[in-house]
């Protein structure tokens, strides 16, 4: 079976091999987003790099050696750790119902001693490990048959239902539309998505009427926020004044009006964008998203680039799920989706979504390195 | 090929698929891309707008009260430093030991304790509570000292309406006071700031608009919670304006103290201008305790005073005139040639009409008199004839022109018209025919007959000025505008029939045997000619006056009489007049007199034309009216 593991070129990579491979422009992209981050966290705390932009910077750092270290392992060793993995943070989400304690009014995190856990986060990486791994396992016409999809739907379900118990729609949300998107590059019929659509429109109600109260406040409010400008509405609200006045050039770093004077909620967080809307402008959005759209576009390539299923799929996995982010949080801050929280990638304040998010990264880093091997279907253990 | 053939399939369906997901992509980003351009570009003037709205915050300024000063430039009423101590209870660590340690500085009391912890309570943390006010300068200095033991205490100075003169200008001046409910409808939101006062009394509520000024503003920044980061501009406003009055505060305060210990009353008027001079009622209320806040004890004591200190007597008090009003019967009898002022009448005490008997206040009579000599001696019997002869509609008529029944919009609120009685008025308000006698008893100055000291005056004046319809006024100007009144036109009444009224009155003063004889001035050039009054507030029965009627001094003090005087000065080319009215003051000669003379010297002492008087003078042109000359 060894030769099964040798790349298009018939030989192994050495280290060396790989340094040359890894892709630097990606990682200055990744820094270029950071910076942006560091200098809006620099602003919020009145132009202090304590308490936030400091800690942050500390948190990339880590993040860049995780990346380091995640994009040189062998990706078919991923490959072999996929099941294993997504198997523990399973375990775990289902320990946050027994030892998890509540924060921020839902039962999302575990306290490991030394880390405050959210398997939620960990859940949706070792997601796309898995079906990446499943899908790397079948053909074409094996994966629209309907018995080779009760594994999947299982694997997205599982954790589906977990997340929304905690509850945590918005990430039970997220999980779903990764499974789905994983389903489809895969190659599903589009029957299905026909099907699936049209069951999920029939759901709605059902949904609605599972929803905790405060969740169909914010979703009510979204659609209608000045009905309550002084309740829930007030931080969309606020939130569009903020971007609103910035205009094109924005009011001047650190002279967001809005944001200092504290008429922005969670600006070190959540409404980060928000806040470099206002000071920057849309040069300055813009110019976020631009790079952004840079780091979704080499995602896309990457997964065109590589020679096995199984790196396509976690390319195209770990790309999905920095899209939603993306879209879900400035889409929140200029009032076009309910409130959720979600952070902002590599910008929000916040140490778990930096860690996963790198992990995910050097994922993506590891199929590109790795992108010439190819990898029979079922290609056994590798250490 | 290494792998199994089908990746090639799958990888197809992978390509295909990703750049359906990659133009996803792109399209939700030019979606996101559409919203930030109409966010930012399309509606940024918009949320730039409510953006403002929400930082800046608009504090009004109270503008400076306008001053208010006498025709010298004496201040009446002015803005004092009102010397009080804040309390912010976000820069205390407990507000209760912060306000025990003040308590030992400037004492608290139990009320004043309790608001400060309340409010404390309610309103955010880094609003300043007012804990005292109107401290006085030696506990401001303690508390200033003290200030560094004192966390979150803040000494400020405010501005208060201060009334130098205090009672003595209570009724003209008036007083201010917290803003009530029912000022609300006022738009100004002026009126909204906490401890904004307003006129409530006097000219201080006549001219509260002119007084106010406009507020002015400072434009703030704050946070989401409403704390001040910084001011971004500042306007001061426009301060009230200054009012000057016709008051000469010299003779206002001679006056207030003559009067003292009376219900009284006493208006100086100029009577070629109208400019009121001094305008005196007794007694009074310190207008400073109204704007501190009155305690209860002060107020109940206000009420329930039977001398009527709220009541401002010169514009609101009415009397019957008495034989004050004679000068008006005389006129009107001259002027409707019902006699001639030669005309003589003998007087026996009393006068029969019907069934009834008119008594003249000498029971024996005064003889034969003439017209002049009826008013020297104020023979009641000759106005009897007088009047039955003129009858109450030419009596009311003459009245009206001298003023009497008639309101003439004086500045200071609250002014009554008095009565004048008509048959058609005692029909319209009783339904009951006008009697004969009636018209007797009026002829006197008594019965439905009612007139306030300001009446009084301005009836003397237009006597005295030779029969020209002046009209009081005591604003002088408003900021930068004069009080311009019009020429005095005349009241058509002929010269005849006021030199009649005029030489009887000065026979009152100065011929011997006249009323008010023992009242006369001697000094050379300052003879006043006067009338005195004493107004029945009883009715003397048969049975009494056949006992023999009760002198005052065996009443009690609301049932006797009221003393009444009224004069023009100097007899010769006259300038001012004066009328006085003591309430139960049992005698017109006796004591309304002798105060109206002392009031008059002093007027005429502060003339500028008399070059006799020593002592501080006013400028010159100051009392020179151009009327004069004419």
């Amino acid at each position: 079976m060894v030769d099964a593991f040798l790349n298009a070129s018939g030989r192994e990579m050495s280290l060396k091999d790989k340094f040359f491979e890894f892709n630097w422009g990606f990682l200055l992209l990744i820094f270029a987003i950071a910076a942006m981050g560091l200098a809006m966290l620099y602003s919020v705390a009145e132009g202090n790099f304590d308490p936030w932009a400091s800690r942050q910077a500390v948190r990339f750092g880590i993040g860049v050696c995780v990346l380091f270290v995640v994009a040189f392992v062998d990706i078919r060793v991923w490959m072999n750790l996929a099941y294993p993995a997504y198997g523990v943070a399973l375990a775990l989400l289902v320990g946050v119902e027994f030892i998890g304690f509540r924060g921020m009014g839902a039962q999302r995190w575990i306290d490991l001693g030394f880390i405050q856990l959210q398997p939620s986060e960990l859940m949706k990486i070792t997601l796309i490990l898995a079906l990446a791994r499943y899908f790397h396992g079948l053909t074409l016409d094996q994966v629209s048959r309907l018995r080779f999809l009760v594994v999947p739907a299982l694997m997205i379900g599982a954790p589906f239902y977990l997340t929304l118990r905690q509850p945590d729609l918005g990430t039970a949300m997220l999980i779903a539309i990764v499974g789905v998107v994983l389903l489809f590059m895969a190659g599903l019929a589009w029957r299905y998505f026909i099907i699936g659509g049209l069951a999920a429109i029939g759901a709605v109600p059902v949904a609605w009427g599972m929803l905790h109260e405060y969740q169909k406040q914010r979703v009510l409010t979204f659609l209608d926020p000045e009905s309550d400008p002084l309740g829930s509405g007030y931080h969309i609200l606020q939130s569009k004044i903020a971007l609103g006045s910035g205009g094109v050039f924005g009011k001047g770093f650190m002279e967001g009006t809005q944001s200092h004077l504290n008429f922005l909620p969670e600006k070190h967080t959540d409404f980060i964008f928000t806040m470099l809307a206002e000071e920057l402008g849309l040069v300055g959005g813009l110019t976020l998203l631009g790079l952004y759209v840079m780091v979704l576009m080499f995602g896309l390539t990457v997964g065109l680039q590589t020679r096995n299923q199984f790196g396509r799929l976690l390319a195209i996995g770990i790309t999905v799920n920095f899209f939603l982010y993306i879209f879900i949080n400035t889409a929140m801050v200029m009032g076009l989706v309910p409130v959720v929280g979600v952070p902002l990638p590599l910008v929000s304040y916040g140490g778990t979504a930096m860690l996963t998010l790198m992990l995910g990264f050097g994922f993506l880093m590891s199929v590109y390195i790795h992108r010439n091997y190819e990898i029979t279907r079922n290609p056994g253990a590798f250490w | 090929m290494l792998t199994d053939g089908t990746d090639n399939a799958r990888f197809k369906t992978f390509s295909r698929r990703a750049a359906i997901l990659g133009g996803a992509q792109l399209i939700v980003f030019g979606g996101l891309a559409s919203r930030m351009y109409y966010l930012q570009v399309l509606k940024s003037s918009e949320y730039q707008m409510l953006a403002e709205e929400n930082r800046v915050n608009m504090r009004l300024l109270a503008p400076l009260r306008g001053e208010i000063v006498d025709r010298f430039g004496t201040v009446l009423a002015s803005n004092r430093q009102n010397f009080r101590v804040l309390l912010i209870p976000e820069q205390t660590p407990d507000i209760e030991e912060t306000l025990t340690k003040l308590n030992r500085v400037v004492p608290l009391s139990e009320t004043q304790w309790k608001r400060v912890l309340r409010d404390a309570r309610r309103s955010p943390a880094f609003l300043p509570i007012t804990v005292s006010e109107n401290l006085s300068w030696a506990q401001f200095a303690q508390v200033n000292i003290h200030e560094p033991d004192l966390p979150g205490i803040e000494p400020d100075v405010g501005e208060t309406r201060h009334y130098p003169h205090g009672p003595a200008l209570a009724h003209v001046v008036g007083y201010v006071a917290p803003v009530s409910e029912n000022d609300l409808d006022d738009e100004d939101p002026l009126l909204k700031l906490p401890g904004f006062r307003i006129g409530k009394s006097g000219l201080e509520r006549r001219l509260d608009g002119e007084l106010r000024g406009a507020a002015g503003a400072s434009h703030v920044e704050v946070n989401a919670y409403g704390r001040v980061i910084r001011e971004l501009s500042k306007d001061p406003g426009t301060p009230g304006s200054k009012v000057v009055l016709t008051l000469d505060m010299d003779l206002q305060k001679f006056a207030t103290e003559r009067l003292a210990g009376e219900a009284a009353a006493a208006v100086v008027m100029d009577i070629h201008t109208g400019d009121v001079l001094a305008s005196v009622s007794t007694p009074a209320y310190d207008p400073n305790d109204f704007n501190v806040g009155l305690s209860q004890a002060t107020w109940d004591g206000l009420i329930k005073n039977p001398y009527k200190p709220l009541v401002n007597k010169t514009i609101a008090g009415q009397y019957p005139p008495g034989s004050t009003f004679k000068m008006i019967v005389a006129a009107a009898a001259v002027e409707h040639k019902v006699m001639r002022p030669t005309e003589r009448i003998r007087c026996t005490g009393k006068t029969t009409l019907g069934n009834h008997e008119f008594h003249c206040w000498k029971r024996r009579g005064h003889g034969y008199v003439d017209m002049r000599q009826a008013i020297m001696h104020s023979c009641n019997t000759y106005f009897y004839e007088a009047a039955k002869r003129l009858g109450i509609d030419r009596i009311n008529e003459m009245a009206h022109r001298f003023g009497l029944g008639e309101s003439y919009g004086y500045e200071v609120p609250g002014e009554k018209s008095g009565l004048v009685p008509s048959r058609g008025w005692k029909r319209a308000t009783t339904g009951a025919p006008w009697q004969q006698g009636e018209t007797l008893i009026a002829g006197v100055g008594q019965g439905y007959l009612l007139a306030t000291p300001l009446q009084l005056a301005v009836m003397t004046s237009r006597l005295a000025n030779g029969g020209r319809a002046v009209k009081p006024h005591l604003v002088r100007s408003v900021g930068e505008e004069i009080m311009e009144s019009p020429p005095a036109p005349s009241m058509g009444v002929s010269d005849a029939a006021l030199a009649v009224a005029r030489d009887g009155m000065n026979m009152v003063s100065n011929v011997p045997g006249g009323t008010a004889y023992r009242s006369r001035l001697t000094e050379p050039g300052m003879q006043l000619a006067g009338k005195t009054g004493s107004a029945q507030v009883r009715r003397i029965s048969r049975e009494e006056r056949e006992s023999g009627v009760l002198t005052n001094e065996e009443l009690e003090w609301k049932q006797r009489e009221h003393a009444l005087f009224v004069a023009f000065a100097p007899v010769k080319d006259p300038r001012y007049a004066v009328s006085v009215v003591v309430e139960h003051g049992s005698s017109g000669s006796r004591t309304a007199a002798p105060i109206a003379r002392d009031i008059m010297r002093l007027v005429l002492e502060r003339d500028p034309s008399n070059t006799l008087a020593e002592g501080p003078q006013a400028p010159a042109n100051s009392l020179v009216s151009p009327l004069r000359e004419g």
